[in-house]
């Protein structure tokens, strides 16, 4: 998305965007009567001030790397995978599902409900995979209507499924649990798990295949032009459906870490919980690189943590946060007019 | 149950769910007719549900029996109003549509929610106090049989599929029509025959702002009757659904959307019906979705998006 824009411009406009946001949420705050310096103080405190804040923080970064790694994956190779919330749903769903089907030692038993996330996860983004690859329908709408189908089923699996005619699931035993004793007493009884581990593991995956291999250099190909990588011999229906399947697999793992971690147990979802579709903003803002996926899933981490304090601390509504993100969203979809002003500053400094 | 009743229930759920969807799916179709993509006809839906609450319980002491109707035409504006960020992203600053498009839907939700504490002190709205009744037609209720079944229903039931011939006429058959449509299929054609390329994309996309609103104040004050996050959920996706499964069509909106909207109901009413009662609900809930990717797939007629769609057109390039 970036592809266009010089490297210091990479690197600008995510931060003006974010600033921007900031700004808005600042002048929401002046309109609706609130003292923008302490709803920003509160929030800030809210996530970091405390180690409770901080452990809490740190478990709401993990399903955003995922989420942003998913994202910044198809992405890099030239897909919108907008159907990470469904793909996140379904990993969350078969992981608690194995979690509580298995009695296993522990060493086997958890990476097995991690990877079957994964592999739900994967197997749900496979379908737009394959039909763009063989048919060349579009993602963004297959992956949305896989989202809706993924929350319906889901709901459903959960209800007459995974448990008996219940609203959630039992507790998946110890034996599969991402919770940790350690975290928990560090941090004061927070709800932060090893899953932040997994999560910059899965970072350096990101890194390492598409940066170190030659399948991560055929899938960039291919994103960069597909019919310049079909000349030159690759197969560009393998790398579509190979890129939308790792990335529904990261999607999917983000999904085993709120089952196996944060909550420990599947539930009825009335709605989108919006962690995917926060994962467009976190991979954009990221400039699709690890790295930069990681800074900014902190940054989300930080505010909707916060959020939540906010009310508590200084009366701002915690939508004031989902206002900001999508203030955010809004600059760097619009990069085009942010590099174009940066330039007319530029020659006008000149 | 007899079947003259079990199809009296089907008919008037299946108008009763769909008129919003109709709404806003004709509101989905002008937008990407004219080659913008809308992901944010939820948001739109958002907005347009809030401002006609909002507006219903501010003004129902003053305004009585009018009050839904003229809480509708500020639903309408203010989804206009609204989708102008859509245009502005899309069509100026050259952003991803889709981008753009699940901003309007964040943007929607949180400012909508926001207000709502800041001046209800909740999440949630109180109900209104004049939501949109069951109204009889004169004359065409007194026939037997189909009377009380087809003219015993929301007035904006029938607007819809009113309003829906309407979009099919000033598409296809005016000027105005022709020229929308060949901005989304070929917007340098378009330009050089001198047809403002931005100036009709900025009026496609407030034209989808106007109908989503509408769809949503529509879905507020006929059925959810208050507004909160979870007013909206998922309706501006059917609507989205229905275009496509639509083709694109104004007539092929309304029936995907009527269709849908029978699937929905039938999910919730369903197991009173002795042929539904082992269906998954889930199967009914997915329909639209599942229809939908099959459609696109071209298993049930090929579905071709206009063809400059989602595309931002730059004057002058190739």
């Amino acid at each position: 998305m970036f592809s266009q824009f010089n490297r210091w411009q990479k690197i600008l406009i995510p931060v003006i965007s974010v600033i921007l946001g900031l700004l808005v949420g600042a002048i929401v705050m002046l309109v609706s009567g609130y003292n923008p310096i302490e709803g920003y103080a509160a929030l800030l405190s809210g996530s970091l001030g405390e180690g409770f804040y901080i452990g809490e923080t740190v478990r709401q970064i993990t399903p955003y790397i995922f989420a942003g790694l998913a994202v910044a994956f198809a992405f890099r190779t030239g897909l919108f995978n907008i159907g990470v919330e469904g793909q996140l749903l379904v990993g969350w769903v078969a992981s608690v599902w194995v979690g509580l089907a298995f009695d296993l030692p522990k060493i086997i038993h958890l990476p097995m409900a991690v990877l079957a996330g994964a592999a739900a996860g994967a197997l749900w983004a496979f379908v737009p995979g394959l039909l763009k690859a063989k048919l060349r329908v579009h993602e963004v709408i297959v992956t949305i209507m896989m989202n809706y189908i993924a929350l319906h089923l889901c709901n459903y699996l959960v209800r007459y499924v995974i448990s008996d005619e219940q609203n959630t699931t039992e507790r998946v035993p110890e034996s599969a649990s991402l919770k940790s004793p350690f975290f928990e007493t560090l941090t004061e009884f927070s709800t932060m798990h090893y899953g932040i581990f997994l999560a910059l593991a899965a970072a350096i995956i990101y890194f390492v295949v598409l940066e170190k291999t030659t399948t991560g250099f055929e899938l960039r190909s291919v994103g960069f032009n597909q019919h310049a990588s079909e000349y030159a011999g690759m197969n560009v229906n393998r790398n579509i459906i190979l890129s939308m399947v790792i990335s529904g697999a990261f999607a999917g793992l983000g999904g085993a870490m709120e089952g196996l971690g944060t909550f420990g147990y599947g539930f009825i979802h009335g709605a989108f919980s919006g962690v995917g579709f926060d994962g467009i903003a976190v991979a954009l803002l990221g400039g699709n690189v690890a790295s930069g996926v990681i800074l900014a899933a902190a940054l989300f981490g930080i505010l909707k943590q916060g959020a939540l304090i906010m009310p508590l601390e200084s009366g701002v509504p915690t939508e004031l946060v989902e206002i900001v993100i999508a203030i955010i969203i809004f600059f760097v979809a619009s990069s085009y007019i942010i590099a174009y002003l940066l330039q007319r500053l530029k020659k006008g400094a000149k | 149950m007899d079947v003259l009743s079990a199809f009296e229930i089907l008919v008037k759920s299946m108008l009763f769910a769909s008129a919003p969807l109709i709404f806003t799916a004709l509101g989905g179709v002008f937008s990407e007719r004219s080659g913008v993509v809308n992901i944010g006809l939820e948001g739109l839906m958002v907005i347009g549900a809030f401002a006609a609450v909002v507006f219903n319980i501010t003004f129902a002491s003053t305004l009585g029996g009018a009050t839904p109707w003229v809480a509708l035409l500020i639903a309408m504006i203010v989804g206009g109003l609204f989708s102008l960020l859509h245009a502005v992203a899309s069509v100026s600053f050259r952003a991803d549509q889709v981008v753009s498009g699940v901003a309007i839907n964040f943007l929607a939700l949180g400012l909508g929610v926001y207000l709502i504490k800041d001046w209800y002190g909740a999440g949630q709205t109180p109900k209104i106090p004049q939501p949109l009744y069951y109204e009889r037609i004169p004359l065409l209720y007194d026939i037997p049989i189909i009377g009380p079944i087809f003219f015993n229903n929301y007035i904006t039931s029938y607007l819809a599929i009113f309003v829906a011939i309407i979009a099919w006429f000033v598409l296809f058959k005016t000027p105005f029509g022709l020229r929308l449509r060949s901005v989304g299929e070929h917007p340098m054609a378009a330009d050089t025959m001198g047809i403002n390329v931005y100036k009709m994309r900025y009026i496609a996309v407030v034209l989808s702002g106007v109908f989503g609103g509408l769809g949503g104040g529509v879905y507020a004050q006929t059925i959810t009757q208050d507004f909160s996050a979870g007013t909206i959920t998922g309706q501006g996706f059917i609507a989205l659904a229905a275009v496509i499964f639509g083709k694109w069509h104004p007539l092929g909106a309304m029936g995907a959307a009527m269709f849908f909207g029978l699937a929905q109901s039938l999910a919730i009413i369903g197991s009173s019906f002795p042929f539904l009662a082992d269906v998954p609900n889930w199967i009914l809930l997915s329909a639209p979705y599942i229809l939908t990717i099959l459609a696109l797939a071209g298993f049930i007629g090929r579905a071709d998006a206009p063809k400059a769609n989602g595309q931002p057109y730059i004057k002058g390039s190739r």
